[in-house]
């Protein structure tokens, strides 16, 4: 299903083009999203400039490293998806529609992400730019420490995203509706990726724990790679890894669905 | 080119064995028009479903232009086309040109073979005016076509339509008609068409299989159905008779196999 001659090749990087086109169209909904990341960007920063004056040099970050990790996990919300959704899976699943996707001669899994490559690559432009340039002008925020490593290192986060928000999309096949599997998924996100607050500055087991998690893999890291607080070539491997991993799990949950579940409807 | 034999499927909805079909047994030769008729829940939506491999058999053997839909269900994938009229197979944002596209590089369809067909489809089904629009914006007639284009673009051996004139207006309905009887007569493909419409019945179909309470009841030419009921004097009421006499006969349920937050799901 993977390999493929001539035009099988060019699909997947069809799927992705036209996922980036199809968030370009709307675009009022990007530039809505990149306004409220960048005012909770503003109130985020404040409070951990104020944290760090009182606890200066927490979590291995000045006040500086601190203001630029503030604005660049808000970056990464749009992106990585960081709230959850951003595929049509549990919806196409819901409807029955999934039923048509599964007479495709092409990998199912291999589509979707194809798409959601497409999504983030329009979505780290429109709404990774505005709270990233409106912080370097209100705070000023530091340069890239390699950008070429942050690059490689936030592709393999929206991967792992992918892979996790696949599963999630996945498991509405097992319950009856996605929305309470949504709201947990958006709890650990949003804790365990480093946005509410830098994993670096929980100490411990705990800390230990939120680090080793496959979230951390869509914020803290990136954002790490970004600061140079992260030696580059671990941290990729540590996201290629857990990428690997989610997404040998969404494809085994995809063959058990197939063998397993009834498709509502039609 | 389709077979089915002793073909069944049970669901167990908390833990209660629910058959679905059950013995299922067919034939339909190659560049066969065959309709299948059966009322609501009577499991013409399961016997699709088997016969395109999104359903596994639990008992009983199907084969599909020689395969076996569920164990080779990417190569058969290949090899049939499918038009469901209450869902789409296009890219809802996206330009109808370029959702054929995407179909053609999904089905790796050769670029010259490919813009050969959508040019027959074009005469045929007038795609010319609105191949630029995107889906979402189009009317549901023409998003029929669309969709009927991209489920032969690959040229399948085997289409399976499910309800493709629902909701259309007579003249759409009648174009779509003329086009499928046509197109497929011209490159014999076979047809295995779900209906509540008889007249879609009546225009395109010699055979009829009439499934109910998940089992073949009638399997014959359309007037071999008429004669079952002689003093009917249309399609309609010899259907109405038959589907009104299998109620009278104790009923097994629908195949529900989970409630869903909307409610019970409709079967198609």
């Amino acid at each position: 299903m993977i390999g493929g001659h001539g035009a099988a090749v060019s699909l997947y990087p069809r799927l992705a083009w036209y996922g980036f086109r199809r968030h370009a169209t709307y675009w009022a909904a990007a530039l809505a999203g990149a306004f409220t990341n960048t005012v909770f960007g503003v109130l985020r920063a404040y409070v951990l400039i104020a944290l760090w004056q009182a606890r200066p040099g927490l979590g291995g970050y000045d006040v500086a490293g601190a203001v630029t990790f503030t604005f660049l996990t808000q970056a990464f919300i749009g992106p990585m998806q960081l709230f959850g959704g951003g595929l049509d899976l549990p919806q196409r699943i819901r409807t029955g529609d999934v039923a048509l996707d599964l007479v495709r001669p092409a990998s199912l899994q291999l589509r979707c992400l194809s798409e959601d490559l497409g999504r983030a690559a329009y979505l780290f432009v429109a709404r990774g730019g505005p709270p990233t340039l409106v912080g370097a002008l209100l705070f000023g925020v530091v340069a890239p420490h390699s950008p070429a490593a942050f690059l490689l290192s936030v592709a393999l986060g929206v991967v792992v995203s992918f892979g996790w928000r696949y599963i999630v999309a996945l498991a509405t096949c097992w319950v009856m509706d996605d929305r309470g599997l949504g709201v947990l998924s958006m709890v650990l996100t949003t804790f365990f990726s480093g946005l509410m607050l830098p994993l670096a500055i929980f100490p411990g087991w705990f800390g230990d724990l939120a680090r080793a998690l496959p979230w951390s893999a869509m914020a803290q890291v990136p954002a790490d790679v970004y600061l140079g607080t992260a030696d580059p070539a671990r941290a990729l491997g540590f996201q290629a890894l857990w990428a690997a991993v989610l997404l040998a799990l969404g494809a085994l949950m995809t063959g058990a669905a197939r063998r397993k579940v009834v498709i509502q409807g039609g | 080119m389709i077979e089915a034999d002793e073909a069944g499927r049970t669901f167990t909805v908390r833990r209660r064995v629910v058959h679905a079909v059950r013995d299922l047994s067919f034939r339909v030769a190659a560049g066969e028009f065959v309709a299948c008729l059966g009322p609501n829940g009577a499991g013409k939506s399961t016997t699709i479903k088997m016969l395109t491999g999104i359903l596994t058999p639990t008992s009983g053997r199907i084969r599909v232009a020689g395969l076996d839909p569920s164990r080779r269900r990417t190569a058969l994938a290949r090899r049939i086309g499918v038009v469901f009229g209450q869902r789409t197979t296009l890219w809802w944002d996206l330009p109808l040109r370029d959702s054929l596209e995407l179909i053609r590089l999904l089905y790796k369809v050769d670029r010259k073979v490919f813009r050969e067909r959508l040019d027959e489809m074009c005469d045929l089904l007038d795609l010319g005016g609105f191949l630029a629009t995107p889906v979402r914006q189009l009317s549901l007639g023409q998003r029929m076509r669309g969709d009927i284009t991209a489920a032969l673009l690959h040229d399948p051996a085997v289409l399976v339509l499910d309800e493709p004139t629902i909701g259309l207006d007579v003249v759409s309905k009648a174009e779509v008609r003329d086009f499928l009887r046509r197109r497929c007569a011209e490159h014999g493909t076979t047809v295995l068409l779900t209906t509540h419409d008889l007249s879609d019945v009546e225009r395109l179909c010699r055979r009829v299989l009439l499934i109910d309470h998940g089992r073949l009841a009638f399997d014959g030419t359309l007037d071999g159905l008429r004669a079952t009921a002689p003093g009917a004097t249309s399609i309609e009421e010899v259907v109405t008779d038959l589907y009104l006499r299998s109620r009278t006969t104790p009923r097994t349920p629908p195949p529900a196999p989970r409630p869903t937050p909307d409610g019970p799901s409709a079967t198609a």
